[in-house]
């Protein structure tokens, strides 16, 4: 028995459904419970509970005429629906829709690489696109482009930087390598934003910005439209990647350190997505610094560094990733040292060297190939074997040696606060352009009361953040309305503007409710 | 490689008026099973294809195969799916529509049932 959406009645979803399946077939239409049970949230904190959304049925279109039809008939009889490309947007809610009862609308049929440019280094593709198909196109076909894939490869380009992620090379700011939608809006209408706005546009995927006010971002993290399709810019084969190790003994030595890493990302010699490191941080299992930062008060500056130059370790350490050609990364690197080298007593490492393209034998040897430019799903392996899988809280910081000392401090407060002992942390991740991000992992458990206890630090990390100036970049279906609630400058102007546009675009709320806590109107709850 | 079911030792007819002869019935038997084996085996040939698509990122041979490695520090012995002898269907359908651990469920969208039952031919194989 479909769990009906918020508001519809059985025959008038009955009639959508019979329509939709004229539309798209009887195959690609799913209402047995057995099939609707597939798009649950494979990763969700809400499992054996009753909020745990589940869709009403799915629909899966194979064209943007398809898509068309689909959003006129959910007009029609005010249907929510909740758009997927791939549906792997795990720890973000995967193939789940925000609000129980939505009908799925699932992109993963339209999956054609419509063009793969390797003059000028782009590409133009559907939704239901993956990484790991967009490089096997490449190979087959032999292409000079070098892909910026996320941790997992079985998520798409349109989905994921749709949502604003990120990878590991020089365009892993996905969202700045977005160059062109088609976009079909709520009343079905087909847009098509940047040049390809002009008819016969010769250069859609080679100019961002068209005429007029730029739209494009407004359709990420959204439900103003369906995006149908989207342009994406590659990178030229870089000839290689090198890793090389800058170390430093002391813990004020961060602040430099940081200062010296950012004007070396800024100025495009570090080009790659890298992290601070350090073997004394809250999560470090070595039994004696477990036993210092047992100790009454905590573990002092002078116990840690005193730990580290007994150990002969550095306390802080990064691993700078450089691209490009085999005459100009030695010199990148040579300067980085120099830059470094103002730092007392800093040390450096030569790590691994790969050309590019990644030969078969060295691809052998590497475990995580996605800084290679090589679609993977080995980030998994992260997650231990008995995982469940894995939310995370992510807040952007400033990029600074004082911001790391800050966040690491106020956040391993709560998370001691509450008892909360199994939180993985990456530090200081350069994922983004000008700024830090942290990733807090929390793993999800079949347990009601594991989860309730998660959700909890979860929502009070996200609150304690913002209440230091750190904002979520993205966030799991769950904590959507938590986050959104955070953005509040001005009586929550922003969040005021999106529903403007939400109500404008879409009147009838029919699109992706929810989403980013932007809700249609009839379901807006009135803020506090 | 896939074994095929071919009565060795086809029964006399019970006369021989209308009866088919022991030779000929061998032959017919002979050519069903090879056009059995010919579909197992195409089926099989497309299993692979789907498998190594879908599967094998997570549960192929060396490093980064982070389903390989969860079964290995399970104990199971092969690790790599495709090197294990003691698949059922029923054991291979469950964990693509389920998803154990940190696998997560897959779409009939992303694999069909046809698509299924294709890799479930090619694991069973043996």
């Amino acid at each position: 028995m479909p769990n009906l959406p918020p508001g519809v009645s059985r025959k008038d979803f009955q009639d959508a459904i019979a329509q939709f399946q004229t539309v798209v077939g009887k195959d690609w239409i799913f209402t047995s419970d057995e099939d609707v049970e597939l798009y649950r949230d494979s990763y969700s904190p809400f499992w054996h509970e009753p909020e745990d959304p589940v869709p009403s049925a799915a629909v899966a279109p194979d064209s943007v005429e398809h898509v068309q039809q689909i959003v006129r008939i959910a007009g029609r009889y005010k249907i929510p629906l909740w758009t997927v490309s791939t549906g792997k947007n795990l720890a973000y809610g995967g193939s789940a829709p925000r609000l129980s009862g939505s009908v799925l609308l699932d992109l993963k049929r339209m999956n054609r690489i419509l063009e793969v440019n390797d003059r000028n280094h782009y590409a133009l593709v559907e939704p239901g696109v993956s990484y790991f198909d967009l490089y096997r196109y490449t190979q087959e076909k032999g292409l000079n482009v070098f892909i910026d894939a996320p941790d997992p490869g079985w998520g798409s380009p349109v989905g994921n930087t749709l949502d604003r992620g990120g990878g590991h090379t020089p365009l892993r700011d996905h969202f700045s390598t977005l160059c062109g939608l088609e976009v079909v809006l709520a009343n079905g209408d087909v847009v098509r934003t940047g040049m390809g706005a002009l008819p016969n546009a010769r250069t859609w995927q080679q100019y961002k910005y068209g005429f007029g006010p730029y739209v494009d971002g407004i359709f990420t993290q959204s439900n103003f439209g369906i995006v149908t399709k989207m342009g994406v810019w590659l990178l030229p084969m870089p000839e290689m990647r090198f890793v090389g190790t800058v170390a430093v003994p002391k813990h004020d030595d961060l602040i430099p350190m940081v200062d010296t890493l950012s004007y070396l990302m800024n100025s495009n010699i570090v080009q790659g997505t890298t992290r601070v490191n350090s073997p004394v941080t809250a999560q470090a299992r070595d039994p004696e610094v477990v036993a210092l930062r047992a100790k009454p008060g905590g573990a002092t500056i002078p116990d840690l560094e005193d730990y580290v130059r007994r150990k002969n370790l550095p306390y802080w350490s990064i691993d700078l990733p450089f691209y490009g050609p085999t005459e100009v990364v030695p010199a990148q690197w040579a300067f980085a040292k120099r830059k470094f080298s103002a730092i007392p007593g800093v040390q450096f490492r030569d790590g691994a060297t790969n050309q590019l393209p990644p030969s078969q034998e060295d691809l052998a040897k590497v475990a995580n190939p996605v800084p290679l430019g090589v679609p993977s799903l080995a980030i998994f392996s992260a997650l231990g074997p008995n995982s469940h899988g894995h939310i995370d809280v992510s807040p952007i910081t400033p990029m600074t040696g004082q911001a790391v000392f800050e966040v690491m401090e106020v956040f391993d407060k709560v998370l001691r606060e509450m008892g909360i002992d199994n939180v993985g942390v990456v530090p200081a991740g350069t994922y983004y352009p000008r700024s830090f991000f942290f990733l807090f992992t929390f793993q999800i458990e079949h347990d009601v009361d594991k989860n309730r206890k998660m959700r909890a630090a979860f929502r009070r990390l996200v609150q304690v953040g913002a209440e230091h100036g750190w904002g979520e970049y993205r966030t799991h279906l769950a904590f959507m309305d938590d986050v959104a609630q955070t953005y509040s400058f001005n009586n929550h102007a922003l969040l005021r503007l999106h529903e403007t546009l939400k109500d404008a675009l879409d009147p009838n709320g029919i699109l992706s409710p929810g989403k980013s806590g932007i809700w249609p109107k009839q379901m807006r709850k009135a803020r506090a | 490689m896939r074994r095929v079911d071919i009565e060795p030792h086809p029964k006399p007819s019970r006369d021989r008026q209308g009866a088919v002869h022991p030779c000929r019935m061998l032959a017919l038997v002979l050519v069903l099973s090879a056009s059995s084996f010919s579909q197992d085996s195409r089926q099989s040939d497309r299993g692979r294809e789907i498998y190594q698509k879908w599967c094998t990122p997570c549960h192929g041979n060396g490093l980064g195969r982070p389903g390989t490695a969860a079964a290995a520090a399970h104990g199971q012995k092969p690790a790599v799916l495709e090197s294990r002898t003691d698949l059922s269907p029923k054991m291979i359908e469950t964990a693509v529509r389920q998803g154990p651990n940190f696998m997560p469920r897959f779409r009939k969208t992303e694999i069909s049932n046809a698509d299924l039952a294709a890799i479930e031919a090619y694991l069973v194989r043996q």
